[in-house]
């Protein structure tokens, strides 16, 4: 079914048979800011081309640009939502794809404006080469199992710009992740690989990059950390494998709380952060190998390009910021310099078993 | 006034200890920024130099040229010259030759390689810290007649604010946990024009930490061009309130 261009008034549009329906020239779907714009209650069907603008706004039946209910294989191709309460809301679906659709919102409040993407108690979807911004989360995951998130840019949402929740055995590869109200947030999961995105400038106390709660088993492999307050902050992980990411000017290079346990954090550059590593313990249930620190001042007498002092990552100012914040009134006066020397030499307060046995003496071209 | 300041400037430049100030500034600049593969470390190893050796360079060279010129301004008091003019000329004399060399030693590098609001921050709080610091010599010196003791002066104020300072406000913050300070240490930083000059370049340098809850505080405050007008007025005042005093003094002193 093609439909040409043009401005259509229909109120609420459902699609209740398989169809392939393809937009000409970017008609505008208008939902006037009362209705739900297309509704998609039918396996197999196939939205591109099309222009979904002003769904209404309700918070009892979240009126959507385009809902999916309850169906599998559905595609939405190539278009463009715009000042939607949700973007695209995916429930009970599978084997959906998501593709190269613009989705801007126009959110002020965090309550009153939708996810870009949203999708809940779904399987085998494919998010790829979204751009989302202005909603309150990005792109929402809950309880969705197998899917994939590639490709996408999501930016300037209000609260996260991916929010990922009870959703297992999940990846998201090369997005983009910026200027976002508190950043990405992944929790309560396990088996999530999260590979080549870029995670920046997600700036305040309770932003960060990429906040882990409660994750095991996963991996973080070649990410890149720029300008955030906090690159990663972790709490309550078990069994992570962090390598070759690259932590650039951010505040805290990585926050690791004392709750983790048995993660391997290795092959990583950290460079230009503020603080490296920060920890709430002194109890320490992970391994820091093999990483490249700018601030590390040892030598390499044998030229195996592995220093051969340890280096203790954790400065005894960011601890002492981290049990007295204001104390950052302080940072980078002489006395504070002095204290964090001679904790370099002798560790006192510090954990002396934080600590990389083997740093890199350049830095990893990532 | 002008010839007097001229007086004044020609002999600080023939008495070399300025020249190789400046000198020592210039290779310290250069050498940071040309080792350095990337020019925010350069800026930071930098600004321990503006924040300690600018303000006791300033301080104990201005004291002891104070006291060694005791005899040049008595004889300036006998020809019929007012007496806050003589001491005028003197603050001018010193504050324009250090913070020239300051300009030419460590500004020309660091406009050169951090071109840009983090260069002109530093370029501006070294300025003004050389000025509070001269300010700062005029008073201990008329406070005492006796040179030794107003050199031991002059190094103890440095001690106190480059060092001690920072170690009692670490005290009374860990003293003070429990309660709300974060906007009160704002108004302490006031009370130290090296903090106060340390705080308004962090906030160029490390603004990803420092928009952190805290740091946000500050931020809030100098980060805005108001909070920036603010530190300024401060450090003006710390220039101005020290050497008004002293000229009051030496307005009335039994030389």
């Amino acid at each position: 079914m093609q439909v040409y261009s043009g401005i259509y008034k229909e109120g609420n549009l459902i699609i209740t048979k398989s169809i392939y329906f393809e937009g000409i020239g970017l008609p505008v779907l208008d939902g006037q800011k009362k209705y739900e714009v297309l509704s998609v209650k039918a396996n197999s069907v196939t939205i591109c081309g099309f222009k979904i603008i002003r769904s209404g706004y309700a918070t009892l039946n979240d009126p959507c640009g385009i809902k999916v209910y309850d169906s599998h294989h559905v595609n939405v191709i190539n278009n463009t939502l715009y000042d939607n309460f949700f973007g695209i809301y995916l429930q009970y679906s599978k084997f959906c794809i998501i593709q190269n659709n613009s989705v801007t919102g126009l959110g002020v409040e965090e309550q009153q404006i939708g996810n870009g993407i949203h999708c809940w108690k779904s399987d085998s979807l494919q998010i790829t080469a979204n751009h989302v911004s202005g909603h309150r989360d990005g792109i929402y995951f809950e309880f969705v199992t197998n899917s994939v998130i590639w490709r996408n840019i999501s930016e300037k949402n209000i609260r996260y710009g991916l929010h990922f929740m009870f959703s297992n055995s999940d990846s998201y590869i090369s997005n983009v992740f910026k200027s976002n109200g508190a950043g990405v947030a992944v929790m309560f999961t396990h088996k999530v690989k999260m590979f080549n995105n870029t995670f920046s400038e997600n700036w305040g106390d309770a932003a960060y990059g990429l906040m882990l709660k409660e994750i095991t088993d996963s991996y973080i492999l070649g990410n890149h950390f720029t300008k955030n307050t906090t690159g990663i902050y972790m709490e309550g992980t078990n069994r992570l494998l962090v390598e070759k990411n690259s932590f650039d000017a951010n505040g805290w290079g990585m926050k690791i709380q004392a709750s983790c346990m048995d993660n391997v954090i290795t092959q990583n550059n950290f460079t230009g952060n503020t603080f490296d590593i920060s920890t709430n313990g002194t109890l320490v249930l992970n391994t820091f190998n093999s990483n490249y620190w700018d601030k590390y001042e040892g030598y390499d007498l044998n030229r195996n390009k592995v220093g051969d002092v340890p280096y203790h990552p954790l400065s005894i100012f960011s601890v002492l910021v981290e049990k007295n914040p204001p104390a950052m009134l302080l940072f980078r006066s002489f006395m504070v310099d002095l204290l964090d020397k001679s904790e370099k030499f002798m560790p006192s307060l510090t954990p002396d078993n934080f600590i990389d046995q083997s740093p890199l003496m350049h830095s990893l071209q990532l | 006034m002008n010839r007097i300041i001229k007086f004044i400037v020609l002999d600080i430049l023939r008495n070399k200890i300025v020249l190789i100030y400046t000198l020592l500034l210039a290779v310290l600049s250069w050498a940071v920024f040309s080792l350095e593969d990337n020019s925010t470390k350069g800026l930071l190893t930098l600004l321990n130099v503006i924040l300690l050796t600018v303000p006791l360079v300033s301080i104990i060279f201005s004291t002891i040229y104070l006291y060694n010129s005791s005899e040049f301004i008595e004889l300036l008091l006998s020809q019929p010259i007012q007496r806050s003019r003589i001491w005028w000329s003197l603050f001018f004399g010193l504050s324009i030759s250090l913070i020239f060399s300051f300009i030419i030693g460590a500004g020309i590098p660091i406009l050169l390689y951090a071109p840009g609001d983090v260069g002109l921050m530093m370029l501006m709080v070294g300025i003004s810290i050389t000025a509070v610091f001269v300010s700062l010599a005029f008073l201990g010196s008329v406070l005492t007649r006796d040179k030794a003791k107003g050199i031991g002066m002059a190094i103890l104020l440095w001690l106190f604010f480059a060092l001690m300072f920072d170690g009692l406000v670490l005290f009374l913050l860990f003293q003070l946990a429990d309660y709300p300070i974060e906007k009160m240490m704002v108004g302490i930083t006031a009370l130290n024009p090296i903090d106060l000059g340390r705080i308004l370049i962090l906030l160029h340098l490390d603004v990803s930490a420092m928009m952190g809850y805290t740091g946000a505080i500050f931020k809030d405050f100098f980060g805005t061009f108001l909070g920036i007008i603010i530190a300024f007025i401060v450090l003006f005042l710390w220039i101005a309130l020290p050497f008004w005093v002293s000229l009051r003094k030496f307005k009335r002193k039994d030389l």
